[in-house]
């Protein structure tokens, strides 16, 4: 397990460094001079000379990719042309929020989409499996800020039940103890503050986990319609096992293997929706924070946060991998 | 098919010859299947009908897209309704809302389609290279595939996009690049899975020169996840320039009609006046629905465990 773990993390190096070498290749493909696009609009000589000094720009190239490598391991992601913050710093203040908002969005995914894409695959043919067929296809195409959109519409004009923008509501004086707004207030005690926050994410959480959802239910519909056709179900029934039992150990276990890889490999499709569900619900997490980026076209913030949404990605696949183990023991890991 | 075909495997001109290919052979069955499913026939529909709208937008249109009328009654709180002249009103910037409707059909067709075929070649390209060549080329060509498919798509066509800079040509290219992964990976799967296979063996032993068996023998039989994987790239691509121009990347022309800069300039009338957002998102929304209805029937239709 642990040679695992370590060999997965040591397959992950030439990845990264591919993606390193691709970045900066990236950032020397701009327009203009590397300076000036990581300046933006805070270029004057004086600070094109200072960051020429600092990332090296005026040596060789090879020597100027080894500087950046080195800032890169000391986590110097470079500092946003928009504000002069450092770019790290800017990405963990505001992390909690999309992790909060991400994990509502799967929460909100894999609660719906693995008992409907089950139900789906017991009655196939049917008239709810037609329903769900066709609504997670609805689901796939539909634009996520259209969606978000339409949420916003519907609960801000007709239907004011739940809020459509911010993470809190600023009337209450809540503390914040870990940026995770829902759990500061289970820490705190301060439970109106964590149901109010829990409240803010419904509507960001739908608008998020609709395609993946969608794709859940198409995914977990597939599999538990292969599981049902093989010979060890029909002995499971034929020896007399329970209904109940049957569903749950000897169809949706191995089901399941290829939902979580599905769930595994959503990552990078939240971190990109993130970017147009957080801005339009103003949520101050990173995906509005590479919104503003874009807009402004500051590339540090940008570069950084492809290297780092590539990192996550990486991390919860291997996490997924490590999943395995747990739900199939016939996996060996090794 | 004879007994010297079936030994050699599916049927695989060098040349296009759609009467040889269809004589009973996999395209021929596969589009008897695609009529008798009712998703496929609504995909089509849904298709056929942006098409039409796309290429007669000259004629269906009632005004010219892009140029706001004199006097249009555009106000900072609303924006005038349906009128004998303009059936949906106008929008914010004064313009026919069904003329920039309809050529925002043109638009995406355009982009789709460019996007879609650069994609394709580009992923072809490192596809065949990967999958028919094999080793060191192979691994190497895979790596890069797989450091590409670690950045969303979204992200990666941003990237491409910011270094392209504000250009019509970037979005397309911007599109193209994130796609090129996709395809690269399917065509080496798909080829490799037909490198192994007995027909290909046989060709091989036949003393058939390396490049003829994978451009006349493994590129065709592996062409049938890449036209499925085509036809739902298009309902990505459709997506995707509309969210490119949400996040102010997209063809910055007041001129051209787009869907997706249509939603984004009716974000600030949300509340007045939501039709101008829901327009166009429904049409981004159908049309993409279109096109994922009718390749998922496609890729139905074309597997060979369906096949009765």
């Amino acid at each position: 397990m642990l040679s695992f773990v370590v060999r997965r993390l040591l397959l992950l190096v030439p990845v990264l460094a591919g993606l390193v070498v691709l970045l900066f290749a990236w950032l020397r493909a701009l327009p203009g001079d590397p300076a000036r696009a990581l300046l933006g609009q805070r270029a004057t000589p004086a600070s094109i000379a200072q960051v020429n000094a600092a990332y090296g720009f005026d040596q060789p190239l090879p020597v100027q990719f080894v500087t950046y490598v080195g800032k890169l391991l000391r986590g110097d992601l470079g500092s946003s042309s928009a504000t002069g913050q450092p770019v790290l710093q800017s990405f963990l203040d505001r992390f909690p929020a999309t992790i909060e908002l991400a994990l509502a969005a799967l929460v909100f995914a894999v609660a719906l989409g693995v008992p409907l894409g089950y139900a789906a695959a017991r009655r196939a043919g049917g008239a709810l499996d037609s329903l769900l067929v066709g609504g997670s296809l609805l689901g796939v195409t539909i634009p996520v800020f259209f969606l978000a959109y339409l949420l916003k519409i519907v609960f801000s004009q007709w239907l004011p039940l739940l809020p459509t923008s911010g993470r809190q509501d600023p009337r209450i004086d809540a503390t914040h103890v870990t940026g995770f707004f829902v759990l500061d207030g289970l820490l705190t005690r301060e439970w109106d503050a964590s149901l109010d926050a829990l409240v803010h994410l419904v509507l960001p959480g739908i608008a998020l986990g609709t395609i993946p959802l969608a794709i859940i239910v198409r995914i977990t519909r597939a599999s538990v319609l292969e599981v049902l056709g093989e010979d060890h179900v029909r002995t499971a029934r034929a020896k007399g096992l329970p209904r109940g039992l049957v569903s749950r150990r000897h169809v949706l276990r191995n089901a399941l293997l290829p939902v979580v890889t599905t769930i595994g490999l959503q990552t990078g499709l939240l971190f990109s929706g993130a970017v147009l569900t957080e801005s339009v619900f103003a949520i101050n997490g990173i995906g509005s924070y590479l919104f503003q980026a874009i807009s402004q076209l500051d590339y540090a913030v940008l570069q950084g946060f492809i290297l780092f949404i590539a990192l996550t990605y990486a991390l919860v696949n291997l996490v997924v991998d490590l999943l395995y183990g747990v739900i199939d023991p016939r996996v060996r890991l090794s | 098919m004879t007994q010297v075909s079936d030994a050699l495997g599916p049927a695989a001109p060098t040349t296009p010859d759609p009467d040889a290919v269809g004589s009973g052979g996999l395209w021929h069955s596969a589009w008897r299947r695609l009529r008798r499913n009712p998703a496929a026939i609504a995909g089509a529909a849904i298709v056929a009908l942006f098409l039409l709208v796309a290429v007669f937008a000259p004629l269906i249109a009632p005004g010219q897209p892009g140029v706001p009328l004199p006097n249009s009654g555009v106000t900072p709180s609303s924006v005038p309704g349906p009128s004998p002249g303009h059936p949906l009103g106008l929008d914010s910037p004064g313009t026919d809302l069904l003329t920039q409707l309809v050529y925002g059909a043109r638009q995406s067709l355009l982009i789709g389609v460019v996007s879609t075929a650069l994609g394709l070649a580009g992923g072809a390209v490192l596809g065949v290279l990967a999958g028919g060549l094999g080793g060191w080329v192979d691994v190497v060509v895979m790596r890069v595939v797989d450091i590409l498919l670690s950045i969303p798509s979204l992200l990666l066509a941003v990237s491409v996009a910011a270094v392209l800079g504000q250009r019509p040509v970037s979005v397309m290219i911007a599109i193209a690049v994130a796609q090129v992964p996709i395809f690269a990976r399917l065509l080496r799967g798909s080829m490799l899975a037909q490198r192994g296979s007995d027909y290909v063996l046989a060709v091989h032993s036949l003393g058939v020169r390396r490049r003829t068996v994978v451009m006349s023998h493994l590129l065709p039989n592996s062409l049938g996840p890449v036209i499925v994987q085509a036809t739902l790239t298009l309902a990505t691509a459709i997506i995707e320039v509309a969210a490119l121009s949400y996040l102010g990347l997209g063809d910055s022309n007041p001129s051209t009609a787009e869907w997706g800069r249509m939603l984004v300039n009716a974000q600030s009338r949300l509340s007045t006046d939501p039709h101008l957002a829901l327009w166009p998102g429904f049409c981004i929304a159908v049309t993409a629905l279109g096109f994922t209805l009718f390749g998922e029937a496609l890729r139905e239709a074309l597997d060979p465990k369906g096949r009765k």
